[in-house]
């Protein structure tokens, strides 16, 4: 049980510095997928030891939601890199432009 | 000597006793016959300021041009048809039983809140008959003369509205019977008279003038207005009926703030010390206007507001003791100020001070000065119009100059103005025989029988006025001629003589009304019958006296003035005495170091409060959000990860808090 915490908490922190240090959008992107299935893992690993599904159920919402995200996230990071030939996220520091 | 307890009072009035209380004012509302008529009055001359001021200015301009030329006729003939009422009410109030001489009039409730009602009411009694006849009867004469005085001057309407304005609001002053409508005329008085003293606006001297009186007057109508709200507050209304039968049962405390309250809106009004500085400045407006402030309307207002208030200040020695001592010292700087002045009119603005003086001195002495404070009001009314009036015609031929020291013998140019200007000077130095005689000798004798300290200062202010008016006189109508070069001085058109000749008359003929102590009988029922304190002497002996202090007066300005050649400059190196008498004795030195400059500092601290103090706090609160919002613009910096962090940042505070609060 514990592994399956201590594993979630290193993907985690793994996806949260990538998300603080990297500089390319779909680094950073896969980064925050990192994250939320760090998540899941927890929530589907705490499910198992209450016993009960709502960990798990809540694990199929997070991932429908990623999905629904993903689709947005790399719809707009595509049209950024249209306009600006780039992915950075440090170049879109401005709204405009 | 006992002239004022002639036993020809009419049996059954009710017989006071000494310090008792004054007579209560119930008078009869429905007498009916002319006496419904009394609002008329009032009426008639607003009628005619309403047309001359609100409905003239907006005619077509033909109908206009025929107004400005004819406007003077209209106002004067609602002066002269209210004076005709005045006479016709008098007449039939004189047919009244002595006991029924008090007739009300009620128009309508003016205003009406909770348990205070006050009525538009008036009342007319022994008191107010005899101030209509003199408001109205000089009042026109006034009129007519300005008919002549006014004749060149483009805004000859306008000054008629305002003089039957002016006349309005004294009789509005007069006839009312509470405290809250003579306000009203109180107020109105003094409206009129700021609109009068600056007529001439276009002369900064005139509007800083008439600024002035306003202004000092709004000081004395505190007073009046204090007392008028601490009589609602006592006796739950400011009616004179009801308040001279309540007055009995007020505090002592009460009634001497009432009493000391309504002095000193008798001061502002009828120019006391403190309040007199305006007063001299007023000489700033049209001559006729001068006469009508000094003889027949506003500085008459203060002694009968006293005398018509008698049923408080008859109840509390305190007011009765500072209306004297009020009245002695202005009676008395009057009439220094008049002795130095070398501007004919404020000559006699001096003297009017220092008469009113003797009035407010007369009404202080309670009961026994009342009739007096009122006969010298009336003859004083007829002496000082006539004086004014002249002064107003020497100046019209000698190019509305002013200053005496380019006067002289114009007696022969002047022959009219002359003789009736005299009139008026033999009766306010008390010739004898003559108006003023009667009037000021029955004053200083009661001030002698009730105080000798205060008798003996009026007495030396009755010397002080033979000296000041005999320079007047001297140096105005006698001696060389230091005309300047193109003065040609010529006696003023009929217009302007005719009101003199019946002034200078009614100058002579006035002391008639002490016949058989007619005025002490018949003011009476109104101010209350009183044994007076026998005089230190006799009569006759005082009456002596005067005559003398009044003859070394005149010798005195003989020697000094008559005798010598009168300077056409004024001689700089004079005492300190005549300085400050020429400086109006530093009348508006103090008010300035006592009343202006504090009052500066307090505002000038108070403007600097709200600039740092309150603009300070508020001003400081926008810049610090301001600063804030600077610092913290910087964070709100585009990057999306300098925002990442920040919200893991925060979602670590909160973990720890979850933390913090659940291990702890």
């Amino acid at each position: 049980m514990t592994e399956y915490v201590v594993l979630s908490a290193i993907l985690f922190t793994i996806g949260c510095v990538g998300v603080l240090t990297r500089r390319n959008a779909i680094v950073v992107f896969m980064c925050v997928e990192l994250m939320l299935n760090a998540c899941n893992l927890a929530f589907v690993a705490f499910a198992r030891q209450h016993g009960n599904l709502d960990g798990q159920i809540t694990a199929f919402f997070v991932m429908v939601v990623a999905a629904a995200e993903v689709v947005i996230g790399l719809a707009i990071i595509m049209t950024i890199f249209r306009t600006r030939r780039s992915a950075s996220v440090d170049d879109a520091s401005l709204l405009k432009y | 000597m006992n002239l004022l307890s002639h036993s020809v009072l009419a049996a059954g009035l009710p017989m006071a006793e000494e310090g008792a209380h004054a007579p209560v004012i119930a008078p009869d509302m429905g007498a009916g016959g002319v006496f419904d008529l009394l609002w008329l009055v009032i009426a008639l001359p607003v009628l005619g300021a309403v047309l001359l001021l609100g409905v003239a200015p907006f005619l077509p301009s033909s109908l206009r041009a025929v107004a400005d030329k004819h406007g003077h006729l209209l106002g004067t003939a609602m002066a002269a048809l209210s004076f005709v009422l005045s006479l016709v009410l008098f007449l039939a109030l004189v047919g009244r039983d002595a006991e029924s001489r008090q007739v009300g009039q009620q128009l309508w409730t003016w205003f009406e809140t909770g348990s205070l009602t006050v009525g538009m009411d008036l009342l007319y009694d022994q008191l107010a008959a005899l101030f209509l006849l003199l408001i109205t009867g000089v009042g026109t004469l006034i009129h007519v003369y300005a008919i002549g005085y006014m004749e060149h001057d483009p805004r000859r309407r306008r000054f008629f509205g305002y003089l039957n304005l002016f006349v309005a609001a004294m009789l509005t002053l007069i006839l009312s019977a509470n405290f809250v409508g003579l306000f009203l005329g109180w107020e109105g008085v003094g409206l009129a008279s700021y609109l009068l003293i600056g007529f001439w606006q276009h002369k900064p001297s005139a509007a800083a003038a008439a600024k002035k009186a306003f202004v000092i007057n709004r000081v004395g109508d505190i007073g009046l207005s204090l007392a008028i709200a601490l009589m609602f507050a006592t006796f739950g209304t400011a009616d004179f009926g009801a308040v001279s039968e309540l007055a009995g049962e007020a505090s002592q405390g009460t009634l001497n703030a009432l009493g000391l309250l309504l002095l000193l809106g008798a001061c502002g009004k009828s120019a006391q010390v403190p309040l007199q500085a305006w007063l001299l400045d007023a000489m700033e407006g049209p001559t006729p206007v001068s006469a009508l402030i000094h003889a027949a309307t506003m500085v008459t207002a203060g002694v009968y507001l006293v005398v018509r208030s008698n049923f408080i200040f008859d109840l509390t020695p305190v007011a009765q003791t500072a209306v004297v001592v009020v009245a002695t010292v202005t009676l008395l700087w009057g009439a220094i100020l008049g002795c130095a002045k070398d501007d004919i009119k404020k000559a006699l603005a001096g003297s009017t001070m220092s008469q009113i003086g003797y009035m407010m001195l007369a009404a202080g002495l309670g009961p026994v000065g009342y009739p007096f404070a009122i006969f010298h009001l009336l003859t004083h009314g007829f002496f000082k119009a006539n004086m004014f009036l002249g002064a107003g015609s020497v100046m019209h031929g000698m190019n509305d100059d002013v200053d005496m020291r380019h006067y002289g013998a114009l007696n022969k140019a002047m022959p009219v103005t002359f003789l009736t200007f005299a009139m008026g000077y033999l009766a306010i130095i008390g010739f004898p025989g003559f108006s003023g005689f009667w009037s000021k000798d029955r004053i200083i004798e009661t001030a002698l029988a009730e105080n000798l300290i205060i008798g003996i200062l009026a007495l030396i202010g009755a010397g002080i006025t033979g000296f000041y008016m005999t320079r007047l006189m001297l140096m105005t109508f006698f001696g060389e001629k230091r005309w300047e070069k193109d003065v040609h001085p010529h006696e003023s058109p009929k217009v302007m003589t005719v009101p003199l000749i019946v002034l200078a008359a009614l100058s002579v003929l006035g002391g008639l009304l002490l016949f058989n102590d007619w005025i002490v009988t018949w003011l009476e029922p109104v101010t209350g019958h009183v044994e007076h304190h026998e005089p230190p002497l006799p009569a006759i002996v005082i009456t002596l006296i005067i005559t003398a202090v009044v003859a070394i007066g005149v010798a005195a300005a003989w020697f000094l003035v008559g005798r010598r050649a009168v300077p056409r400059e004024a001689p700089q190196d004079v005492s300190f005495a005549t300085r400050a008498a020429r400086a109006d004795l530093y009348g508006d030195a103090i008010n300035d170091a006592v009343v202006v400059r504090p009052g500066a500092a307090l505002v000038g601290g108070l403007a600097t409060f709200d600039r740092v103090g309150v603009d300070g706090v508020v001003e400081g609160g926008s810049s610090a959000v301001g600063g804030l919002s600077t610092t913290m613009r910087r964070v709100q910096n585009g990057f999306v990860r300098s925002y990442a962090l920040s919200l893991l940042g925060g979602a670590l505070l909160v973990v720890l808090a979850l933390l913090a609060v659940n291990l702890g």
